[in-house]
């Protein structure tokens, strides 16, 4: 399905945009002319990888405002290719009930640390947002401090919310350790539909 | 209807202690978070002080939180999705462990106040049979009028 690289670019300039995006300016983000790009949205969209809509694009009512444009956003649902067949989710479903009935959250929280700061020092990257990239968290700029807009944990964040979004934090900030960055901090700002995480400079003055 | 909520929880200390200072503290801007919040209904409060916790007779070590939400996603935005999960992420340092259940969720009549007795009613009876209809959690959820618990998110059983 995404093997063909305009659809492949068209697929993650949509999902990056983070909310309603036209075919004319996804044809023109990618470069392509617009009949083709449409091509390529509609059939991500049988694929199920992207929704369709209607909708205005301008502020425009009533009679002579125009037919409303089609618009395209990220699908909801969540796919993993595995071959051979694995199934780490249900496994994780497990683990995160088991550390819920042992009181474990704080040991959870150590380890995923940890594992954040291998991650970091195992990466090619050496920047905070490339390897937040690296990761499938999504980062973007807003106010100053780095948001996410992808949970990547999200199935296990919506049944055990709590555990899984403290290690999330957890793994995060053992990634600003393992990149040797000190002068930013990670801290819960969670919002619906995003990442619990974001990244704030720290004050230079403390 | 409209969704009501309990949330008890024992405190390591009394209120006004040293340990329970950061968690005073935060009162205030999570109320303001709470009360503003979409889908938000109306909550027990013992007076217009947000520092002033809810008086009653189930013992001085147990702090309650009630209130009514329009809808399941309402409030669950508010509990996860705000910055109220940082509370419940530093829970240990304020609050006693315990392994019975210390939140539920009931539904009531649009315009309907619960009341401290009919949520600790609700509370016992969650303690003693698990989720239903009557008392529930989001893990195990009930719609208003279902005897049978909402099938889980995808691919993920209770």
């Amino acid at each position: 399905m995404l093997a063909d690289p305009v659809r492949r670019e068209l697929y993650r300039f949509v999902a990056a945009q983070g909310r309603d995006v036209g075919r004319n300016e996804a044809a023109e983000a990618i470069g392509v002319q617009r009949t083709l790009a449409a091509f390529h949205l509609d059939k991500l969209v049988e694929a199920g990888l992207l929704e369709a809509d209607f909708r205005r694009l301008n502020d425009r009512t009533g009679p002579g405002s125009g037919r409303p444009a089609k618009v395209y956003r990220r699908g909801g649902p969540e796919r993993m290719v595995s071959l051979p067949p694995r199934d780490y989710r249900t496994l994780a479903l497990v683990l995160a009930e088991v550390v819920d009935q042992l009181d474990g959250d704080e040991q959870a929280e150590k380890a995923a640390r940890r594992t954040g700061e291998r991650l970091a020092a195992a990466s090619h990257e050496t920047g905070l947002t490339d390897v937040l990239v690296e990761r499938g968290y999504e980062p973007y700029e807003e106010e100053g401090r780095i948001r996410l807009r992808n949970c990547p944990f999200h199935v296990l964040a919506e049944t055990h919310p709590v555990l899984v979004c403290s290690m999330n934090l957890a793994m995060c900030e053992g990634m600003l350790r393992g990149l040797g960055e000190d002068r930013i901090a990670a801290a819960l700002d969670p919002r619906p539909g995003e990442c619990c995480v974001a990244f704030i400079a720290k004050d230079v003055s403390e | 209807m409209h969704l009501a909520q309990l949330n008890v929880a024992h405190l390591i200390a009394p209120i006004d202690a040293p340990e329970l200072a950061d968690f005073v503290a935060a009162l205030e801007p999570i109320y303001a978070v709470s009360d503003s919040a979409p889908g938000f209904v109306w909550r027990m409060m013992e007076s217009d002080d947000p520092t002033e916790v809810i008086t009653h007779q189930y013992g001085d070590d147990l702090l309650v939180n009630v209130s009514v939400w329009e809808s399941r996603e309402a409030l669950w935005n508010f509990v996860y999705r705000s910055a109220h999960l940082e509370i419940l992420r530093r829970r240990r340092e304020w609050f006693v462990r315990t392994a019975v259940p210390y939140t539920l969720m009931w539904w009531v009549p649009e315009g309907h106040t619960p009341t401290l007795g009919e949520a600790m009613e609700r509370l016992a009876l969650i303690r003693a049979q698990g989720p239903g209809p009557e008392a529930f959690t989001f893990k195990e959820f009930y719609e208003p009028g279902a005897s049978a618990a909402s099938p889980p998110i995808a691919g993920v059983p209770h």
